[in-house]
């Protein structure tokens, strides 16, 4: 009879705490992109819900690479591009089902978030749903390159020494259309990818001693740029438009064989812990005015659907300058990328690396 | 009382044995199990030593590594040249107040991380930097001079980041030197040069080895440096660990380079202490 | 003859410091010069200015009549044994003292040969293979001098190279140096502040205070007959008083202590004139102790008073006596013929010194 009054303490205590980690409390891991968390989105979002938003920028490699070091554990949130979704899921099991029915469908653009379930679905399941999209092409200072419309172009004796690329897969992919070949239609097929990738090799090869440098992070590029030291180089869409504010030469430009298009998504770590945080961080920044806010830090388009509305006027005319109609149905979306294709591409990037 | 001593015994080195067991033992097993799985399809890996045999059928991976090897041993090479006599200077000349303000020099670059250091060379190296523009300001170059993205800006990189770690064994051993042992090889005929080779460099010896063996190893483990210093043509040995652990996705040769660079450094350190024909007991005592 | 060594003038000056001060000697071949000082009196200094670690200010060295101003130390034929003999200890016994001989291009079988020989002379057959750290201290001390010797130096400089030893080894390795420079005929030139050292060893001395010579000569000449107050103080003890000369008559002084005590004394020729503050100084062995005053009858000072400590040191036994009118405590050696074996303390006894024993200077000449 002693321990009455002290068990129904404990269950009260117990109760309350539950109630109260229910209600609020709880911190949102996410892992992310430099831009798609912008301190004022974070507060305004960490005022409306309670929520606390810890970030971490990173890379896809990188946030592939930490979750798969945990088992998908660590984070909340995180926000690969909509190719690398399928693959390493299959392979590492590193993500776990979005639960459509607590995603607001209305806040996206349709046709987007229709493409990336299907793009991120593996068995029966959807694994993520789209966020920010944009695409890479090359940055060129058309006053000292304007001969630079194609990412081979980036291999002509006029510019050598002044270009710049990273020795990375979108290169890869970026030269193989250049050169007249199609790796999207070899993903299935190993042999012909690996056909595709050995020509690229020796087209990167050949074009090494023109190249100043491989950058590696978007301020090298701005660096390398701003001080003329490379005058085209192949980049990020956003990169161009930032320098083109600062040096009305230098722009995005779309090359002839199509820009890249890429989605960058939201997926559920494996063993995320605050998936409600996470779903109300999605619906949240896909509002329009909040989507509007993360355009402007980023520099690129979301998936929510009338943000275009608040977008600035500037940003609209860039984009509009870089990508006439005909380049936006120009415009080659990745695909999921096959499990295993990696391994082809890395051993053509340290060929390359080596290469004299 | 004996039992007394033992537990005490046991608590002082409960931090050490835990530190080592958490930090580096198991660590080090999970990366060898790791190396020795091949990947045979999605998720699916079976116990190999395939890894291992890719590096040495792989030229390129061999020749990347004797790269990294050969010229990690010359930038501990370098090391030395240059700061022994920085060494010996502030350990046997300067006294006083100028002795602590030059060690405190040789501590200054480390009070910024290694990435600000080597951006700091970028500053200084490029195209568009100091030195490019000041030579061609005195009318020494007449265009542009492009000094990154080449093995002797990996170089220079290397060894300044090391040089701290040559200096402070290599001081340490030569303030035990006592001025009279070096005036006493003076007194009975020895040259400035017979002394140094004789009298100083023996002395200096535990010092020199342990200088060396951290140099080598930290050029050897260096990442950023030779990335960002070397551009298009750094290729070093811990890149290609990097790239197969986050851009391939291939932690099982990722690991298995891991351990193999820590068996190669380990052999070329000791090959190195016997060929000087010096022990690591010697060094440590 | 030329002397082996020769200094004239020599001055070094550390910017507003003069460590040496004008000093001008000369030392003999074959003989065993000490320079003796307290420490930081510039004995040091002229030491590495003769082998060549320091450049003088001005004056000249010179070695078998030929300057080697200008001469770097390893081409000087001087050698040195340093004060804590700086062995190689990377070294074996037989590399340490074959250094000198192959820095001179001898052939390595002579070296084996010249090494041998010196390991023979010093009574270390032997040990040539043997580290430094196995040896014993008087051992280096006997390596430290073969290491040299072999270069057949024309002087050896020897900065207080017994100074690490404990005292019944020192007292040993005295005796032993001294017979080491004869058998190897060569100068020694020996700094130390080790008074015992000086004066056992050396044919001259030289004692240094403050960057100068106050005198040099041999070990009687500084101990019975010292130039000046320094030297009286700091060779061998002394009972000293301050006081003024009450009378000068030629080379006698009456002098009257700063607390009263009447005293007779001598100048041994220098000028002290009435009135002149002074300071006399009476060795405790110059003072004779009695029972009763009528043995004391030939001196001309004579002291009544009691015993107030004894300080029973064998040999060297001494008594401290304060005087009736209770002025002095005056230190006085006890006689080795054991007639004083049971003075006790309080015991009451008569004491007196001839006054040529006492030896006054005139006060502010040190």
């Amino acid at each position: 009879m002693k321990n009455q009054p002290f068990k129904l303490s404990m269950t009260v205590a117990v109760a309350a705490m539950l109630s109260a980690g229910a209600a609020s409390a709880d911190t949102l891991r996410l892992l992310t992109w430099g831009g798609y968390a912008p301190e004022d989105v974070v507060a305004k979002f960490e005022a409306e819900t309670g929520h606390t938003v810890e970030v971490t920028k990173s890379n896809n490699e990188e946030m592939i690479a930490k979750l798969r070091a945990t088992g998908g554990g660590g984070f909340d949130l995180a926000q690969p591009s909509q190719d690398r979704i399928a693959g390493p899921q299959a392979e590492f099991g590193i993500y776990k089902p979005i639960d459509l029915s607590k995603i607001d469908a209305s806040l996206f653009i349709p046709s987007m978030l229709e493409a990336t379930q299907g793009n991120t679905t593996v068995g029966s399941d959807v694994y993520g749903v789209p966020h920010v999209w944009g695409t890479s092409g090359l940055v060129v200072d058309t006053a000292k390159a304007s001969m630079v419309q194609d990412y081979t172009d980036l291999c002509a004796s006029d510019v050598a020494g002044k270009v710049s690329y990273r020795l990375k897969r979108p290169t890869l992919i970026g030269f193989a259309f250049s050169m007249g070949l199609d790796p999207f239609a070899a993903y299935g097929d190993e042999a012909a990818y690996a056909d595709i990738m050995s020509q690229v090799e020796a087209k990167l090869i050949e074009c090494k001693a023109g190249v100043k440098t491989y950058w590696g992070g978007g301020d090298e590029l701005m660096g390398l740029m701003r001080s003329g030291e490379v005058v085209a180089s192949m980049a990020w869409d956003t990169g161009g438009w930032k320098l083109n504010s600062d040096n009305a030469d230098i722009t995005f430009v779309a090359p002839a064989a199509g820009a890249l298009g890429w989605v960058d998504t939201f997926v559920l770590p494996a063993k995320g812990k605050a998936d409600d945080a996470a779903y109300a961080w999605i619906n949240f920044v896909m509002q329009p005015e909040v989507a509007a806010m993360i355009t402007a830090a980023a520099g690129n388009f979301t998936a929510s659907k009338g943000a275009d509305e608040f977008a600035s006027a500037d940003l609209k005319a860039r984009y509009q300058g870089s990508f006439p109609a005909e380049a936006i149905d120009n415009i080659k979306w990745y695909p999921p990328v096959p499990a295993g294709l990696e391994a082809i591409e890395g051993g053509v990037l340290d060929r390359v690396k080596a290469a004299k | 009382m004996h039992r007394e001593a033992k537990l005490g015994l046991i608590l002082l080195l409960t931090p050490f044995l835990l530190w080592l067991s958490l930090l580096i033992v198991i660590p080090h097993i999970d990366l060898l199990l790791v190396s020795l799985r091949e990947r045979v399809g999605v998720g699916q890996y079976e116990i190999s030593l395939g890894n291992y045999l890719t590096f040495f059928t792989e030229p390129l991976y061999i020749v990347t590594f004797l790269r990294t090897a050969v010229m990690s041993i010359f930038a501990t090479i370098l090391t030395l040249l240059i700061g022994f006599p920085v060494a010996y200077y502030i350990a046997k000349m300067a006294k006083g107040r100028t002795q602590s303000a030059l060690f405190l020099l040789c501590l200054v670059p480390f009070w910024v991380s290694e990435l600000v250091r080597t951006f700091g060379w970028m500053i200084l190296l490029r195209e568009t930097g100091i030195i490019s523009n000041l030579l061609q300001s005195v009318g020494l170059a007449s265009g542009p001079v492009e000094m990154l993205y080449n093995d002797a800006a990996i170089m220079v990189g290397l060894v300044y980041t090391s040089m701290l770690f040559m200096v402070v064994p290599l001081i340490t051993t030569l303030e035990s030197l006592s001025d009279e042992v070096v005036e006493a090889g003076y007194d009975l005929g020895g040259s400035g040069f017979s002394v140094l080779r004789e009298i100083i460099i023996p002395h200096a010896m535990p010092g020199i080895v342990s200088g060396s063996i951290v140099v080598f190893m930290l050029c050897l483990g260096n990442y950023l440096t030779p990335t960002m210093l070397g551009g298009k043509e750094s290729l070093w040995f811990t890149e290609l660990i990097y790239s197969q652990f986050i851009v391939r996705f291939n932690w099982e040769l990722g690991a298995a380079f891991g351990f193999l660079l820590l068996i190669l450094s380990s052999v070329i350190v000791w090959g190195m202490l016997r060929l000087t024909g010096q022990s690591l007991e010697k060094t440590m005592g | 003859m030329t002397p082996d060594l020769q200094c004239t003038n020599l001055t070094k000056k550390f910017g507003e410091t003069t460590a040496v001060d004008n000093v001008s000697f000369s030392v003999p071949a074959g003989s065993f010069f000490s320079i003796l000082g307290p420490s930081g009196c510039g004995k040091t200094t002229i030491m590495r200015m003769i082998a060549g670690f320091l450049e003088p200010s001005s004056g000249d060295i010179q070695i078998k009549g030929k300057s080697v101003l200008n001469v770097p130390p390893n081409k000087r034929h001087v050698n040195m044994v340093f004060q804590h003999l700086a062995l190689f200890p990377m070294m074996n016994i037989a590399d340490n003292i074959g250094y000198g001989l192959r820095r001179n291009g001898m052939h390595k079988k002579d070296i084996g040969f010249k090494v041998d020989e010196a390991l023979e002379r010093i009574g270390l057959p032997g040990i040539g293979h043997r580290r430094v750290d196995e040896l014993s201290g008087g051992q280096k001390q006997r390596i430290a001098i073969a290491r040299c010797m072999v270069l057949e130096p024309d002087v050896l400089l020897l900065d207080e190279p017994l100074g690490a030893l404990d005292l019944k080894l020192r007292e040993h390795m005295k005796v032993e140096l001294k017979t080491l420079q004869a058998a190897f005929d060569t100068t020694f030139v020996y700094i130390t502040h080790d008074q015992s050292e000086a004066l056992v060893m050396s044919d001259n001395i030289a004692v240094m205070n403050a960057g100068r010579f106050e005198q040099v000569g041999s070990a009687q000449d500084l101990y019975y007959r010292p130039d000046t107050a320094f030297v009286a103080g700091f060779v061998g003890d002394s009972n000293r008083w301050s006081g003024k000369v009450i009378k000068q008559d030629g080379d006698n002084t009456l002098v009257q202590t700063t607390s009263g005590l009447t005293l007779r004394g001598a100048t041994q020729g220098r000028s002290l004139s009435q009135g002149d503050t002074i300071d006399a100084f009476v060795r405790p062995e110059a003072i004779r102790i009695a029972h009763k005053a009528e043995d004391l009858a030939s001196f001309d000072n004579q002291i009544s008073g009691t015993v107030t400590s004894i300080l029973f040191n064998g040999a060297a036994s001494r008594v401290m006596v304060r005087d009736t009118d209770g002025h002095e405590e005056v230190a006085v050696n006890l006689p080795q013929s054991g007639e004083f074996a049971n003075l006790t303390k309080g015991a009451p006894v008569h004491i007196g010194w001839a006054s040529d024993q006492a030896n006054c200077f005139s006060a502010g000449a040190s």
